[in-house]
This record gives C-alpha cells, sequence and structure tokens, in this order.
C-alpha cells in the first residue's frame, strides 16, 4: 500500500516534537533577553522599552571588573591552550604511532572526563598548599587552571584540521629544498591558521564558561563574571542580572558564530 | 637501526611535553593528591592532619553514633544522595533521549541547507553559558516566575506552583542544559543512516512503528549510547544546577563535595566523596567503550 508520495523519512508526530524542542530550548533564554530591556524591575509584567538595565550594569563598578577579569583570563588561558595544544596537535597527528601516544591521548582528553567538580577540588586542595608555600596567590592559578582545562577543546579543531591537510604541498617545500622550519613556517602554518582560530575561539567561549574550576581556585577579590552570578543568584534577582546574561550571551553568539563559518569554510 | 628511530620519536615528546606538563600540574596531578587525602585525616579548620586514617572512606557509607562510636549504621543521608544523583541523571538522559531522538530525526531528513540552520539553533545553547541558562530556568519557575504567571492569569491555578528547590526543578534543569549533547550524536548517527534500509523495511510490509523499532532504533543506537554517556556523566557530576535550582535539600553528590570543602570541614571526607564519583565516571565510560568495542566487532564480523 506505499503509495508514490509516501515518505520514507517522515516519522508522524517527530516534526512537532523537534519544533516544540526547539522552542523550549529557546524560550527561557528569549524571555530572559526581552525582560532585560524592560523599564520596569519585574520579571514578567512588561512596562515598556528601556536600557536602564544596561545603564545599571555598566555604572556597576563591581560587573565591570569581574566582566573585564573574565575576559582577560579567557584570553590569556585560551591563548596559552592554543599554543600548547598546537604543538601537542603536530606531535600527534600523520605520524607513525609511537610508545605513549595513548597515555598522551589520554591526558590530553582528561579534563572532558573528570567531573568539573572534582577536578575543582583537586586544584582547591593543590592551589591551597602552593599558596602556603610560595607565598603567591594571584591570578596565575587561575589561568593555568583554565588553560589546562581548554588544551582539549583547542586540540581537537586543530587536530581535525591537519588530519584533512593536503600532504603534497608540504613534501613540494621539501623538494624546492626548503629546510623543516621553512616549510613550517611558510606552508604548514599557513594551512593550520583555520584550525587554530577554530581551536582559540572554543578555548575562549570554554574559559568564559567554567565556573567550578574558578569558584574553587579563586582567591579573594578574583570573582569572575560567572561565579559573580553565581553568588548574585542567592539574592533577590533585577533585570539588571539578565542585561549582564545578555551582553555575555552576544559575545558567545558572535564567538560560535563566527566558529561556525571558519569550520565550514574548511568543509 | 634503533638510534635514528628513537631520535624521530624526540622532537614529538619535546613538542608535546608543555601541554602535557600543564596537564599533569593542573588536571592529573591534583587528582592523586585527591586519592592521597581522603586517606588522612580531617585538619580542625578544614585542610588534613597527616595521620593516616581510613575514616573518611567509611564514612562515605556508614555513620557512627555521637556518644557511642562502635554503634554503626549506614549513612542514610549520603546513600539517599548517591540514589537521588543517579536516580536524577538515568532520569536526565530518558527525557533527553525521549526528545533528542524525535529532534535528531528531523534534522537529519531536511535538506542539506536547513540542516546546518537547525543544526546551528541546536548547537548555540550548547556553547551559551551553562550559568546563564540555568538562570533562565530559574526565571521560569520561579513562584512568581513566568510560568506561574501565565498559568495563574490562564485560571489554571490559584495559587502559584512550588517548583523551585525541588527534584523536579533539578531534573527539569538538567534535562535543559544537556539535552544537544543527546542530540548532536544522534544526528550525526542518523546522517550516516542508509535510507535504502528504511526502504526495504516498507517494501517488506512493515509498519512505520516496525520500522522504527526493527529498523531505525537499531541502526542508531551507537549514537544513543554516545548521547546517553554524553548526557549521564555531567549530569551525574552537576554541581551548578543542582545548587541554583535544588539548593540544600536536594543536593547532589557534587553539592555534598563541596560542602565538605565549605562548611563541613571534612577535606578527607570530601576527597573520599569525589574518589567515588570519579569511579562512577570510569565505570559509566568503560561500559560504554566496551559497548562501542562489541559493536564494532560484531559489524566488522558481518562485513
Amino acid at each position: 500500500m506505499v503509495g508514490r508520495d509516501f515518505d520514507v523519512r517522515r516519522l508522524p508526530g517527530f516534526g512537532l516534537i523537534a519544533v516544540l524542542t526547539v522552542i523550549m530550548l529557546y524560550l527561557p533564554i528569549v524571555i530572559l533577553v526581552v525582560f532585560s530591556f524592560n523599564a520596569e524591575q519585574s520579571q514578567t509584567q512588561w512596562g515598556g522599552f528601556s536600557l536602564r538595565w544596561y545603564e545599571a550594569a555598566l555604572n556597576n563598578r563591581q560587573v565591570v571588573d569581574v566582566s573585564l577579569r573574565s575576559l582577560w583570563l579567557a584570553l590569556a588561558a585560551a591563548a596559552i591552550a592554543t599554543v600548547l595544544a598546537t604543538m601537542a596537535a603536530l606531535a600527534t597527528t600523520r605520524v607513525s604511532r609511537f610508545p605513549g601516544q595513548t597515555m598522551i591521548y589520554a591526558l590530553i582528553n582528561q579534563p572532558l572526563m573528570v567531573p568539573e567538580i572534582v577536578t575543582g577540588i583537586a586544584l582547591l586542595i593543590f592551589v591551597a598548599f602552593l599558596k602556603v608555600q610560595t607565598g603567591y596567590s594571584g591570578m596565575g592559578y587561575l589561568v593555568v587552571a583554565h588553560a589546562a582545562f581548554c588544551i582539549p577543546f583547542a586540540y581537537l579543531p586543530i587536530r581535525a584540521r591537519l588530519e584533512t591537510m593536503d600532504l603534497t604541498l608540504e613534501r613540494a617545500a621539501a623538494d624546492l629544498y626548503a629546510t623543516p622550519l621553512q616549510t613550517f613556517r611558510y606552508v604548514t602554518l599557513p594551512l593550520l591558521v583555520p584550525g587554530i582560530l577554530a581551536g582559540f575561539m572554543l578555548g575562549f567561549v570554554v574559559s568564559l564558561d567554567t565556573v567550578v574550576i574558578t569558584e574553587f581556585v579563586k582567591s579573594a577579590g578574583q570573582d569572575t563574571l560567572p561565579t559573580y552570578m553565581l553568588g548574585q543568584l542567592r539574592r533577590v534577582v533585577t533585570p539588571e542580572m539578565n542585561a549582564i546574561a545578555t551582553l555575555f550571551l552576544a559575545l558567545s553568539l558572535v564567538i560560535v558564530t563566527l566558529f561556525f563559518m571558519i569550520s565550514r569554510k574548511r568543509g | 637501526m634503533a638510534g635514528p628511530a628513537r631520535e624521530s620519536h624526540r622532537w614529538k615528546w619535546l613538542l608535546v611535553s608543555p601541554a602535557l606538563f600543564v596537564l599533569l600540574l593542573a588536571a592529573s596531578g591534583p587528582l592523586v593528591i585527591v586519592l592521597i587525602y581522603s586517606f588522612l585525616s580531617p585538619g580542625n579548620m578544614g585542610g588534613v592532619s597527616w595521620d593516616p586514617s581510613t575514616e573518611a572512606w567509611f564514612r562515605v557509607f556508614w555513620s557512627r553514633d555521637i556518644f557511642e562510636p562502635e554503634l554503626v549504621t549506614l549513612n542514610d543521608s549520603h546513600l539517599a544522595i548517591f540514589w537521588r544523583t543517579i536516580w536524577l541523571s538515568f532520569q536526565t538522559t530518558v527525557i533527553c533521549a525521549v526528545l533528542g531522538f524525535p529532534t535528531a530525526w528531523f534534522i537529519a531528513t531536511r535538506s542539506a541547507r536547513t540542516r546546518m540552520v537547525w543544526l546551528f539553533l541546536i548547537t548555540i545553547p550548547f556553547w551559551t553559558n551553562l550559568l546563564i541558562r540555568t538562570f533562565a530556568i530559574q526565571e521560569m519557575i520561579r513562584s512568581n516566575g513566568t510560568i506561574n504567571t501565565a498559568l495563574l492569569w490562564l485560571g489554571v491555578i490559584d495559587e502559584p506552583l512550588e517548583m523551585m528547590f525541588t527534584e523536579f526543578a533539578v531534573l527539569l534543569g538538567m534535562a535543559y542544559v544537556f539535552l544537544p549533547l543527546m542530540v548532536l550524536p544522534l544526528y550525526a548517527a542518523m546522517e550516516k543512516l542508509d535510507f535504502r534500509l528504511v526502504e526495504a523495511g516498507y517494501d517488506l510490509y512493515a509498519s512505520r512503528r516496525q520500522v522504527l523499532w526493527h529498523v531505525i532504533l537499531p541502526l542508531v543506537k551507537p549514537g544513543f549510547i554516545a548521547g546517553s554517556i554524553l548526557v549521564f556523566i555531567p549530569s551525574i557530576g552537576a554541581y551548578v544546577t543542582p545548587r541554583v535550582l535544588g539548593g540544600g535539600k536536594t543536593m547532589m553528590l557534587g553539592n555534598l563535595i563541596a560542602l565538605q570543602f565549605g562548611q563541613g570541614r571534612n577535606w578527607p571526607l570530601g576527597a573520599a566523596l569525589a574518589m567515588v564519583l570519579l569511579v562512577i565516571v570510569v565505570v559509566a565510560l568503560i561500559f560504554y567503550l566496551r559497548v562501542t568495542g562489541s559493536e564494532e566487532r560484531a559489524r566488522n564480523g558481518r562485513a
């Protein structure tokens, strides 16, 4: 009884569930964004369009401080992670298998598998010990902790790019008497740039998103935007929080869109 | 001949060593310290004193009477939290699978262009801050939040439903934040699906339900397993979502661990609990690798 217009790909009701699922994914975020522009304090009664909560957020010294700290921490951590991940990817991709490679993969992927809370308290213990031993309690701990956490995220796109790269160009360079270093500088590296950029962006977003590790590693006065928000959520929440969250969302959206564009060009 | 071969490995090790150093310093190394701390005694003001002890591990499952230390009972509050953690994570995985399967199927059966748009829509929440998404859920389910306001306005309820700080809130929040992790691997499995097999099923007079159960589901099983692991593991280790939406009464294992390093001031117990969490995660991962491994073998055997 299979008719001509029978679509084997169609399963009744699935489209409806899919649309509802996507609506459910976005509805809370959309409401959050909409009420960041509310003229009133309410999160449910619309009182007209206003930017007062953005003004309040930008005039809030603490919010500006923690935002800037989050940004430079993410920049530093992503930069370090990208450099280290690029080196690691060059050493572990397109090469003959060597002893210890499995261990290297396990170490690189470890932050993806171990729950953040476990890494968080492990670092809390370790950093508490180091603070006593060295007397240093600066941002260095957070930078290293974030960098380590970002390495697998930076590593994956760089490795993927390396795997799909055309080897003939490098071979041609070698045939033309380029030294290995010249080949790397003028052939491999330019070809690798999209992967490196993608890795950097993922690392940046992941560092911005990280709350648990920061919460346990930070010293007094080292709040980032996520840990600041986590602390504020316990109190009465004003639409100022919506405004901060919206700005944050916009930043993530820009980076993820750029990431998508770069990865699509690759494919 | 061994000389040059070893030489060629050396540059690889040189290149990976900075990454390995940072990872050992800030990821793997500290885990060893946690293991050691779980066998020490708690210090007075937090921290530890260096007396070897298995008391922390004992207290993970049992508790002693305050006045008669010989009187040992099962630690009901810990066991309740373990059970809640596993049960909520399981439910989260099931909800994500039930919603994620039709969603992934719908996306995988669109044209290539629309597929990208839908995929992008699913991926964006995944890359936006987990805390912000949890905050968004909080705004939805607060007693004077969006859902209650809407229901009151519609006259469905007379007084606001208390949804915050319940297991329902935690479940909702986790399903919400982890859903993309189920959709993406399912989609990846469906994208590779050979639709001629589905067509063959229909040609052999199978009903839609029979095709779904006997053709489609077995073929996308690897995606289901991968998605389930990707949802289950972060659920088991969840900390932010139960903290914000669950509060103190509906703690999960992650919050219990954190408590030992805060008010609890029992670092060895916290370390032992962290190790328990790690063991659960490793067991889940091994299970995953064994299942996918045997699937792979079965497929290779058939070919």
